[in-house]
């Protein structure tokens, strides 16, 4: 059975504050926001010194601002060098790689202690840009020339997961109106409103300009309406994430450590990568993320738990159907079962299993490089009682998990932390 | 092997550019591949030989795609003018991703429905800067 052989902390995280802030806040600004955030969070303060290598997450920069080489740029920014500063890439799970492979290196002994920095700025290129860029993380040859896009992969699992199991358009809403409750209250969010807000704000613009104000009653009618366009159909507007710049910083450190730095260290007790076929029509089912399924089952057997003992989560939801798929293959819940969890609203702050109190990706942003570091951020402080605004859940939350996807689920990796 | 006849990418899309699916067949264990691989997939050894598909198969999952990539920008499709990606199963087994043609892109609830027999379609490109080819598509059966 793998095991750690020895025990690892995250003892420092933070983030910069999200949102589409290129020109005025590039890559630089957000490595170094993320940085001074995540220090400020370590109990007894950490020095540069301390720092034994830097491990940069990031998927595109190539594509999107033109700049290759992420990790010494990282590690020459915040002091680092010439501590060695690796870049992985996974497509959207590039820091959640980063954040599992300081995790090995620390256990093997080698270093005692890593900080891991996501990093993507997006909106440096216009949307058919990004579109794009995106695009790349599914398979060049096959998909591209049959006009995937990101929206659309998902949108084609949504479309098998409606007709298998009955998913509706409206369970699909119901996630997206969570996560936008929990981002109204995150302060490093993107979008920090919910759709209530979204759609009361549109209906006074509509009144103020002497238009004829629509019939809203609620959230549903509001994305039943033309403000919520079909992207990929079945999916709309309100069911994608964002297009974000945004940077997150953690400090890994081993047993031996931990304690200098703070006396609330939050231990990584299971980590988990798994991969699937890079093109959808080469996999064996098309409502299930197998690379999800078989990436928790190595963090459960390493940490001992099994899903009934994860009290949060934070998951990819790049869009809402991914959400439900990952509440069904990190075994949540049945498959085909999630969407009851989700109508019940299970998965709110105040329910039994909470999920993307941060806002997720929806709402928070999904800055794709920075995505696996930030869903550790928010994770860290649950666990420490320390989110702000009013999404602190309500009980000492002792075992929490994050789950990071790359691409339409060929990456994904999940970690597990235990207090 | 004669070049010409290698299992390559590039003699895949060139048999695409002369109107024919072609896929890999293991001569050791009878795995079906398509797009067509020089390594089975199943045992992954390098003893496949080109097969051709009846080219008919079942509509498995799709999206009819309003914001699309550059590349079917320049094809001619926008937010208004939608196109139609999907997931084929093939009578031989295999799953493909292709445009699907002859469907109203606008009213998918009512025109496209999973399962739907399909057959295939090619589809000429023609974009100015590009060269010339053929890209897979399905049409309704």
């Amino acid at each position: 059975m793998a095991k750690l052989a020895r025990k690892v902390a995250i003892v420092g995280a933070g983030t910069s504050k999200f949102g589409s802030t290129f020109p005025l806040r590039r890559i630089p600004e957000h490595i170094s926001d993320a940085w001074i955030n995540a220090v400020e969070s370590v109990d007894n303060g950490v020095d540069p010194k301390d720092i034994e290598a830097c491990y940069v997450g990031n998927y595109s920069a190539d594509l999107f601002n033109h700049q290759g080489h992420l990790g010494p740029m990282v590690s020459s920014l915040l002091g680092l060098n010439p501590k060695p500063a690796p870049r992985f890439e996974g497509a959207c799970a590039s820091s959640g790689i980063a954040l599992r492979q300081a995790v090995i290196t620390i256990a093997s002994g080698l270093m005692d202690v890593i900080c891991v920095v996501g990093i993507e700025v997006m909106n440096e290129v216009p949307t058919s840009g990004v579109t794009d860029a995106l695009a790349t993380a599914s398979d060049a040859t096959y998909e591209y020339t049959a006009g995937a896009t990101f929206p659309g992969l998902y949108a084609t699992i949504a479309s098998a997961h409606m007709q298998k199991y009955g998913t509706t358009f409206e369970d699909l809403m119901r996630v997206a109106i969570k996560n936008h409750i929990n981002g109204k209250e995150n302060p490093f969010a993107q979008m920090q409103r919910s759709i209530r807000d979204l759609m009361d704000s549109k209906m006074k613009r509509i009144k103020d300009s002497g238009g004829e104000v629509p019939d809203w009653k609620d959230e549903f009618d509001y994305l039943n309406s033309p403000s919520n366009p079909r992207i990929a159909y079945p999916l709309r507007l309100f069911d994608c994430s964002l297009v974000t710049d945004g940077g997150a910083c953690l400090f890994i450190a081993s047993e031996d450590v931990a304690k200098k730095f703070t006396d609330a260290p939050i231990w990584i007790t299971g980590t988990g990568q798994a991969s699937a076929a890079i093109a959808m029509h080469d996999r064996n089912t098309l409502t299930a993320l197998t690379a999800t399924t078989e990436a928790s089952r190595q963090a459960y057997e390493m940490s001992g738990l099994g899903p009934n003992d994860i009290q949060i989560a934070e998951v990819h939801d790049c869009f809402t159907i991914a959400e439900i798929c990952a509440m069904e293959d990190l075994g949540f819940y049945e498959k085909g079962k999630a969407v009851e969890a989700v109508r019940n609203k299970d998965t709110y702050r105040d329910g039994a299993k909470p999920i993307n109190t941060s806002g997720g990706l929806k709402s928070k942003g999904h800055p794709v490089g920075a995505t696996g570091a930030a869903q550790a951020v928010e994770i860290f402080k649950q666990m420490r009682g320390r989110a702000e605004l009013n999404r602190q859940v309500k009980f000492d939350v002792e075992k929490a998990m994050t789950h990071n996807l790359g691409g339409s689920g060929g990456t994904c990796v999940v970690t597990i932390y235990e207090k | 092997m004669s070049e010409e006849n290698e299992i390559t990418q590039n003699n895949y899309l060139k048999f695409l550019s002369e109107g024919k699916l072609m896929g890999s067949k293991c001569k050791k264990c009878g795995n079906v591949d398509v797009p067509a691989r020089q390594l089975c997939s199943k045992c992954i050894t390098a003893t496949t030989e080109w097969i051709e598909m009846s080219g008919k198969g079942k509509l498995a999952a799709y999206s009819c795609i309003h914001v699309g990539t550059p590349y079917f920008e320049k094809k001619g499709y926008d937010r208004k003018k939608p196109y139609c990606f999907s997931v084929i199963e093939l009578d031989e087994g295999p799953m493909v991703s292709a445009q699907l043609v002859g469907v109203d892109e606008l009213n998918p609830k009512e025109t496209i429905k999973i399962g739907m027999p399909l057959k295939v379609k090619f589809l000429p490109v023609n974009i100015e800067g590009l060269p010339e080819k053929v890209d897979l598509g399905f049409e309704p059966a």
